[in-house]
């Protein structure tokens, strides 16, 4: 067969399996989009909901994933980053060192209802912070600091050793040299990262099964130690448990719940490729 | 061989990087005020000697030292030494021009700052003088506040010195600083360590014999790790001793 015959069709191919992708995803979201914005309006957004979740709104689900998740940032990114700049600057290679990645990356890998169940155990039961927000939060967290790390770790690594060099000639300490020049390298890598785990944190609904989320509770929360209504919890509750819930109220939940990640998913490129116009190397 | 008191005494030193050994009991004065060369083939441990003089070593895992490096008499490896303070008093200038990221300004008061100096005029005073040093001030001195990046590979390098030069340090340690420039950029590289040694001590690894040659006032050959030569003027590079620097420096072998 002619050979140029053999990478027409390769190429062919290749870009089925790209549409293969693409389509799907595309179908996805059009579909949620053209039911959901049917659903949305000012009430819908902004009010309590009604008539067993039938009319009203979806607002202290809305406020209760942002809450969550803000929660999570706050729990997750100190440990995370800091954990990342441990591995990456100041570990040496021993044993220890190596069982903590392997544990990093077999976390990164356990079903995230596994995630809930541990939270309900530790956070819910043992440590007594009761279904509430603080215990979801930080289930959450534990869900997604190996991603946080991950990341993080590897951006770091990114920047050139000879930079680590240059700043430790200068009389720079090993810390003076991360906090004024690896850090601010790393930290596009660091932000893509944290935000990835995030959107995470936003969309799951089994780590939060267990730990806070309310199936119905309109009003919104007072302190973090009260459950809260989230967003994909919500769309669980009232896509299976509810009979006679109208379609367009699914829909434009989840339509919702899709805006509020692609747009943090948005934020996370614009940082990117803001920070990586200015790299120097 | 050297008459009064050297500014660095390198004692019986060895080192070995994994038990490769990279340098065998090596004994030198470098003295105060003058351009000690430090040459030969690659691979004879001049660059790993010249990373012990500011313990930039430390950074790298799994080697082994013995012998001593002193400073003014004093030991440097001693455990009461304070290491970045070390790193200040014996500047390092590297083969490639590798600035940090930021502007050329960042780049030459990156040093004094990390040491605590806040003072606008003198940190503008420290960034004037080190430029003027390193022959970089007439041709940067209006894009202060350009990136370091945007400078040319010879401009870089001398932003390398200049930013060693920031901290006022007794020593210069240069690692082939010429090894990535052009024949002009290098002369004016050369040119400026004539006006340095006025005030500063220089180690320096050449990146030829004729540079080793046009720079030296003290010359020292190595190979695979022995110091084989070492002579207080340029006569290894006419009149050598040793039959091996005789070979290295008409070219037999290298």
């Amino acid at each position: 067969m002619n050979r140029y015959l053999v990478q027409r069709i390769g190429f062919a191919l290749l870009g089925l399996a790209a549409l293969v992708v693409v389509v799907p995803i595309l179908f996805v979201i059009i579909t949620i989009v053209l039911r959901g914005i049917q659903a949305i309006n000012w009430e819908f957004l902004t009010a309590m909901p009604r008539d067993g979740m039938k009319a009203g709104g979806i607002f202290p689900a809305i406020v209760g994933t942002l809450l969550l998740t803000l929660g999570t940032a706050i729990a997750a990114i100190p440990v995370g980053v800091g954990g990342a700049i441990y591995l990456a600057e100041y570990a040496r290679d021993t044993r220890l060192t190596r069982a903590i990645r392997l544990a990093i990356i077999n976390l990164a890998g356990i079903p995230s209802v596994v995630y809930g169940l541990f939270g309900l155990g530790l956070f819910v039961l043992f440590l007594q912070f009761g279904t509430s927000i603080l215990a979801g939060a930080l289930t959450l967290a534990i869900m997604t600091l190996p991603i946080i790390i991950s990341a993080a770790e590897e951006a770091l690594r990114a920047v050139p050793t000879e930079f680590r060099t240059v700043s430790a000639s200068l009389g720079g300490t090993r810390w003076q040299g991360i906090r004024h020049i690896v850090l601010p390298q790393a930290l596009p890598g660091i932000i893509t990262g944290v935000i990835l785990g995030m959107l995470r944190a936003a969309g799951e609904t089994a780590p939060i099964l267990f730990t806070v989320a309310a199936f119905f509770l309109p009003r919104l929360p007072q302190s973090v130690l009260d459950q809260t209504m989230a967003l994909p919890y919500h769309l669980y509750v009232i896509s299976t448990q509810v009979p006679g819930m109208p379609i367009k109220i699914q829909y434009g939940t989840a339509l919702v719940l899709l805006v509020l990640i692609l747009s943090m998913s948005t934020v996370a490129s614009v940082i990117r490729s803001y920070y990586r116009r200015r790299r120097q190397w | 061989m050297v008459a009064s008191e050297p500014k660095i005494r390198i004692e019986n030193v060895g080192y070995a990087y994994d038990g490769k050994p990279a340098l065998r009991d090596v004994t030198l004065d470098v003295p105060a005020n003058a351009v000690t060369v430090l040459f030969g083939p690659a691979g004879g441990g001049k660059t790993t000697l010249l990373r012990l003089i500011n313990r930039l070593n430390d950074l790298v895992e799994g080697t082994r030292m013995s012998g001593r490096v002193l400073l003014d008499g004093r030991d440097i490896y001693a455990p009461d030494t304070d290491v970045p303070d070390l790193r200040r008093q014996v500047g390092m200038v590297f083969a490639l021009p590798l600035p940090l990221p930021g502007t050329v300004r960042e780049n030459v008061i990156y040093g004094p700052k990390l040491a605590g100096v806040q003072d606008r005029t003198r940190l503008d005073e420290a960034l004037f003088r080190s430029l003027t040093q390193a022959a970089l001030w007439e041709e940067v001195k209006d894009r202060l506040d350009d990136p370091a990046s945007a400078l040319s590979g010879g401009q870089q390098q001398r932003l390398c010195i200049a930013r060693s030069l920031a901290l006022e340090p007794e020593v210069l340690l240069l690692d082939e600083p010429t090894s990535g420039l052009d024949p002009i950029s290098t002369g004016k590289v050369e040119e400026s360590l004539v006006e340095l040694k006025q005030h500063y001590t220089i180690a320096i690894v050449p990146h030829s014999v004729q540079q080793a040659a046009r720079v030296a006032d003290y010359a020292a050959f190595f190979l695979m790790g022995d110091l084989i030569e070492y002579r207080p003027n340029k006569e290894i590079f006419t009149t050598p001793r040793d039959q091996r620097t005789e070979d290295y420096v008409t070219g037999r072998f290298g």
